[in-house]
């Protein structure tokens, strides 16, 4: 719906309306059909063919937290595309990924993107971390009905706590339901593999640079055993994103950084190709 | 019983206009001026809560007088339709020509509806441009009328003295320090001619920087780097990109940088020690080129006075 509508050309009463500085609620009030949870579903059977995003990862270091992505959607048991981003930056302090619905996701993350920087221009003021986290949560709460019906969206939302100091991992579930990881985290299709990747390789003392390597090993692993997690693509130059969010703000990393750590990890790999290896007591 | 006089209308709306414009006229100045690298606001505000200059979205800013909860009645409102049209249909499509026009026939049907008090506010609305001749300046009057300006402009109180003021010293491809500086200077002369000193307290001061590597190009400049641009030799400054709108503190220079490189100057010549300098020299001869299409339709359209 157009803004500047009725005879006049006027701004609607809704726009000069004090009240919420939340955009879904103002989108609510004044443009509900706009609101990516309030359109009506059409009744299927079964599951609706679309692209899924799969593994996200996410791991705390000293100073920040990483969180990475491959780069695969599959249809089915097509790969609907093969350099997909799932991973964005949600504001100047914090990053949300995304495995599920591709299409759902992208349209998620950007009004997720738009009610944060509605905020703080309303308001003069950051959320803080957890308000960002809970306002997340009422989003994919409110693509309930969508989730249903096989068209879910599970994102990992990670971001630095300007009060706290330090950087913080939420993980959700198709409800909504949030809780905060410590350490390390994973969702999506081969979120089990790279979970258990992590628990080997993660540790609290991680450097940045050793972090973003860890994480790439835990995609790199999710994609030997889960065929809709896509591995890193050195013929193709596709490599996983990886962001890395500190008090200086989100940061991807380049082609150049990227390149770099995923050939050292496919370097050793071709040694070792289940990766580095743990002890054993 | 007595029977209702007959007041013209000529005379009702000489009479809203006036009242409107006084209103207006009890309030400090904002000054408007466009820089090399952008559009500099500056207010004589010494609230630090209750803001006369605010980002509107990526390329656009709003700057009032006059009553405090009608402009920021005006400026949420703003920043709703921005915020729905760049949702709607794309960030790009969402101009300050557009977001003017909103503005005016909001003005125009309240000042002309005998059912509502005119607002006492003029507004500012700008969106700064690719390069200095992109830049637009719209000012906004209590009555809805729109006019274009270019270079500079003030509103409120003593604008008409302000702006000739500023008329004939303004010129193009002033630095910030420079247009700061100016701006200071005119807002600090008084009705009857005589002069007040501002100190950055005082002041509100934000600038459009289309050099920033950021999308979103409004930013504050608060406190340290306020004071340092103020005092500092004009000539030598360059713009740090520290984050102090959030913290509004001004211990973050180092991580301002930080965040530059990493918005895509990696494959660019590695040249660490004279980076600041360096990259807003780059910047600036970046958008020499883009000189060129500036003859955008839409454009001209819009500097057409109403």
């Amino acid at each position: 719906m157009e803004a500047n509508t009725r005879i006049t050309g006027r701004l609607p009463a809704a726009f000069l309306t004090p009240g919420s500085a939340s955009f879904m609620d103002f989108l609510g009030d004044h443009a509900p059909a706009l609101l990516p949870g309030n359109r009506p579903l059409p009744q299927v059977r079964g599951a609706i063919e679309a692209p899924h995003g799969t593994t996200i990862v996410a791991a705390t270091f000293p100073g920040g937290v990483i969180l990475a992505g491959d780069r695969r959607a599959t249809m089915g048991n097509v790969i609907a595309q093969r350099d997909i981003e799932k991973v964005f930056p949600a504001d100047e302090h914090s990053a949300v990924g995304i495995a599920g619905t591709a299409g759902l996701a992208v349209e998620m993350v950007k009004l997720f993107q738009l009610e944060l920087e509605h905020f703080e221009k309303v308001e003069g003021a950051q959320l803080s971390l957890e308000g960002k986290a809970n306002r997340l949560s009422t989003m994919i709460r409110g693509n309930l009905g969508m989730a249903m019906q096989g068209l879910a969206v599970v994102p990992l939302f990670t971001g630095w706590d300007v009060d706290r100091e330090k950087g913080r991992i939420f993980s959700y579930d198709v409800t909504g339901g949030r809780s905060e990881e410590y350490g390390f985290a994973a969702t999506g299709s081969g979120s089990v593999f790279a979970r258990s990747s992590l628990k080997k390789l993660y540790r609290e003392d991680l450097a940045e640079d050793q972090a973003a390597t860890a994480v790439v090993q835990a995609l790199y692993d999710a994609a030997d055993d889960d065929s809709a997690t896509g591995g890193p693509d050195l013929a193709r130059r596709i490599y996983p994103i990886v962001t890395v969010i500190t008090d200086e703000g989100v940061r991807r990393l380049t082609e150049p950084e990227m390149s770099e750590i995923v050939r050292a990890v496919h370097e050793r790999r071709l040694e070792q190709p289940d990766g580095p290896r743990a002890a054993i007591l | 019983m007595s029977t209702p006089f007959y007041v013209s209308p000529q005379q009702a709306m000489a009479d809203r206009a006036e009242y409107a414009r006084k209103g207006i006229a009890r309030g400090r100045s904002v000054v408007v001026l466009q820089y090399t690298d952008g559009i500099v606001f500056v207010a004589e505000n010494p609230s630090r809560a209750l803001h006369k200059v605010s980002e509107i979205y990526d390329r656009i800013a709003f700057a009032a007088v006059g009553k405090y909860n009608e402009f920021e009645n005006l400026r949420i409102g703003g920043v709703r339709y921005a915020d729905l049209r760049g949702y709607t249909y794309h960030r790009e499509d969402v101009t300050a020509r557009g977001l003017a026009n909103v503005y005016a026939q909001t003005l125009g049907t309240i000042f002309s509806s005998n059912a509502e008090k005119p607002y006492e506010v003029e507004l500012i609305v700008a969106e700064v441009g690719a390069g200095p001749e992109d830049d637009q300046i719209y000012r906004l009057p209590h009555d809805g009328s729109i006019v274009d300006e270019h270079g500079s402009v003030a509103v409120g109180g003593n604008s008409d003295q302000i702006g000739t003021y500023l008329d004939q010293r303004h010129r193009d491809g002033m630095t910030l320090g420079e247009a700061l500086k100016l701006a200071v200077e005119s807002l600090s002369r008084d009705n009857n001619g005589g002069e007040r000193s501002l100190t950055a307290e005082q002041l509100e001061v934000a600038v459009l920087d289309r050099t920033r590597p950021q999308q979103r190009k409004f930013k504050r400049i608060l406190g340290s780097q306020l004071t340092r641009l103020l005092e500092g030799d004009a000539t030598t400054e360059t713009v740090t990109d520290e984050e102090a709108d959030a913290s509004g503190g001004a211990s973050g220079d180092a991580s301002g940088d930080a965040s530059d490189d990493a918005s895509g100057d990696a494959d660019e010549t590695q040249t660490a020690p004279a980076k600041p300098a360096g990259k807003t020299k780059a910047a600036a001869a970046k958008d020499e080129p883009k000189d060129g299409p500036k003859d955008d339709p839409d454009a001209s359209a819009g500097s057409k006075k109403k």
